[in-house]
């Protein structure tokens, strides 16, 4: 049975059956049992499952983590909540050297099964420091799976496979998907990890994308048919390790590639996948492969700033345009987008 | 300078503890003089950090712990790792990058682990095993298993931020930690007092956490085990974590074979004064005294000691190097 629920009431029935299926999963991190419960994603909590496995902690993000790991090799399966990844980079030698290597240089004989959620903020003047995503940062380590669901059924089917993952993951969820409702099935079920997932079926260009970016592929793709252009829609679900034989097929069909990205595009996961697909099949490609990714530019905080900062899907529909040498009107799709610039819909209202 | 005697009774617990106190670490130092003789063949490739001179820390706390408590330690741990019982064989065999090493030729010195005797891990950045050593005991607590994890760090390590975050959650929670902090004066070639206010003494500001601390001689194996004994008994009754820094002084070059006096980073007067204070001299010297050794006792034990080793190192030397395949394993838990 599956009902309409929201991404982050999908993250808390995650939460709560990981809790109630196993009493090794604990949770904890800045405000988890607090009135607001990490936007709603961990509320009642700690009532339900108790004040040793369910804790808000001090403002230590990097020994805190340490502390996860410790559990973690153990014999718990801690889940970490982090409001913004921003705060987490403080952990970063935690988890590189620690939580990302224990497995690996000790030889397998112990696992750190831990889960790290980071949310990533966007818009209403989240600023510099308050809207980083930061995959390609940890994507870059190895011993890491990175996860960015983009639907409700994907964050609860991927952060219970996450957690019941026996290798270190970050979890990341873009904050504007919170409020995203879609049909999530009611029981204990899990996603595959590492496995990217089509979304849309078509002939003439692959759109690979991952999180928040995933909704404005797939609005530019629902546009897009009515055009007479049909994309593969290739949602990465995990961005490291990337499922490289869905994103090859789908290439070798199109020809065509576009890679979406909510990171900026230096050095990204955006710049992988565009690297590999040329370095594999660089004689199948009709035409160069591009991405939308973020200026590589801190992101500003004024409303009038932010404007060109993030790409949507009516740049996406130029890109598009211009690599398949057709006139589209990206206005036509801009108009339909009825919300200022920067909020996701009418339900945002800041402040965080 | 001159260590404190302590009156020792010459028979029971005190004779049998003075005994194996005096073999671990003539293990410890003859392990290590045996890999800093053999440093310069060449065979062991990878950085190696020795305890020489700072071997009643980890005898002493090592003894005092039940063989189901917890160790981490840092870079500098082969002593900590043997006191708790790690195999000597699997441990210079990984310092040789071999097949049979603890960890499969994939660690080195620096990251040692035997799960069979509680040594859970060691790692080689300043400070990194403490706050994972508090995350051990969080799972001890709700396990309520009762046993107590033990991390070695040294004195640089207090100067870093997960030391601080590490000790005020295990204050909060009441973890069973202890906390010992080997303070041998250098960070490297950096001293104590360039790096932290001469006045103020590191088991007095961790008191400030709220956490039980005390200091000793760690040169009187001893007094560590004395220490180490009353720390226990403290945490096991619940009562939360406790610090425990002991006195001490590194021999030789911060990381490699050498002893490396001629850099003028710190005085030869120094230097002798630390030598003279050797403490397993000490400790055979109190054992002697107080008759609980005497010299063909000594030299018995000396022989197997010997035995040990050389067999240690053949099994290390004629151990086969893991396959270079090998490096694609274990890169993720199944």
């Amino acid at each position: 049975m599956s009902r309409s629920i929201t991404f982050a009431q999908a993250v808390h029935e995650a939460l709560d059956q990981a809790m109630k299926a196993d009493e090794r999963v604990i949770c904890f991190g800045l405000g988890v049992p607090d009135p607001k419960g990490v936007f709603g994603t961990t509320l009642g909590l700690q009532t339900k499952y108790g004040k040793e496995r369910v804790f808000d902690m001090p403002a230590a993000e990097n020994g805190m983590l340490g502390i996860g790991v410790g559990a973690a090799i153990t014999g718990l399966r801690p889940v970490m909540c982090h409001q913004r990844t921003d705060f987490f980079l403080l952990a970063m030698d935690q988890l590189v050297n620690s939580a990302a290597k224990w497995h690996y240089m000790f030889d397998g004989q112990a696992s750190v099964p831990i889960t790290i959620r980071l949310i990533v903020g966007r818009g209403w003047g989240q600023g510099p420091t308050h809207s980083q995503s930061m995959q390609a940062w940890f994507a870059h380590v190895p011993g890491l799976k990175i996860v960015m669901p983009a639907t409700p059924a994907d964050a609860k089917g991927l952060l219970l496979a996450s957690i019941f993952d026996n290798n270190p993951v970050v979890f990341i969820e873009h904050r504007w998907l919170h409020n995203l409702e879609g049909d999530v099935p009611e029981d204990d079920f899990r996603i595959p990890l590492c496995k990217a997932q089509l979304l849309r079926k078509g002939t003439d260009l692959t759109i690979v994308s991952m999180s928040y970016m995933t909704i404005e592929a797939l609005h530019a793709t629902d546009f897009l048919i009515s055009k007479n252009i049909s994309c593969d829609v290739i949602d990465l679900r995990t961005v490291s390790p990337v499922d490289w034989h869905l994103i090859f097929n789908s290439v070798s069909k199109t020809r065509r590639l576009i890679v979406l990205d909510t990171d900026w595009s230096n050095v990204s996961i955006s710049s992988e996948i565009v690297a590999r697909v040329a370095m594999t099949m660089y004689s199948s490609l009709k035409t160069a492969p591009r991405r939308l990714a973020l200026p590589d530019l801190p992101s500003p905080t004024s409303p009038a700033l932010t404007k060109k900062y993030y790409p949507g899907a009516e740049d996406l529909v130029k890109t598009i345009a211009e690599m398949l040498n057709k006139k589209i009107d990206p206005s036509e799709i801009a108009r339909q987008r009825s919300t200022p610039h920067d909020v996701p819909g009418t339900w945002f209202k800041g402040p965080f | 300078m001159h260590i404190q005697l302590i009156k020792l009774k010459g028979s029971g617990n005190t004779a049998k503890n003075g005994r194996q106190l005096l073999r671990l670490m003539n293990l410890i130092r003859l392990v290590e003089e045996t890999i800093a003789v053999k440093y310069a063949e060449g065979k062991m490739r990878c950085p190696t950090h020795l305890s020489i001179g700072q071997e009643a820390i980890a005898a002493g706390v090592c003894l005092a712990l039940n063989p189901t408590d917890q160790v981490f330690g840092t870079h500098r741990s082969h002593a900590h790792y043997l006191a708790k019982g790690g195999s000597l064989k699997a441990m210079l065999a990984e310092i040789y990058g071999k097949a049979t090493g603890c960890c499969g030729g994939k660690g080195g010195s620096m990251h040692l682990i035997d799960l069979s005797v509680g040594f859970l891990g060691s790692t080689a950045i300043v400070g990194n095993s403490i706050p994972i050593a508090a995350g051990a005991a969080l799972t001890n607590q709700i396990l309520k298993n009762n046993k107590v994890v033990c991390v070695f760090f040294g004195d640089a390590a207090i100067e870093e931020g997960v030391f601080h975050e590490a000790v005020n959650f295990a204050v909060l929670r009441k973890l069973a930690v202890l906390f010992v902090c080997e303070n041998n004066l250098y960070s490297v070639y950096s001293p104590l007092h360039v790096r932290q206010p001469s006045d103020r003494q590191i088991w007095q500001f961790a008191a400030s956490y709220g956490m039980k601390t005390a200091h000793g001689d760690g040169n009187n194996a001893f007094e560590v085990y004395k220490m180490t004994k009353k720390a226990l008994k403290h945490i096991r009754s619940g009562k939360g974590p406790y610090l425990l820094e002991f006195a001490t002084y590194r021999w030789r070059e911060h990381c490699g074979p050498d002893y490396d006096n001629t850099l003028g980073y710190r005085s030869v007067e120094e230097f002798n004064k630390w030598q003279a204070r050797d403490p397993i001299v000490n400790l055979e010297f109190e054992l002697n005294n107080s008759g609980i050794l005497n010299s063909s006792v000594g030299r018995g034990m000396q022989k197997e000691i010997e035995k040990e080793v050389k067999l240690a190192f053949t099994f290390a030397e004629e151990s086969p190097f893991p396959d270079a395949e090998k490096m694609n394993s274990n890169l993720f838990a199944d």
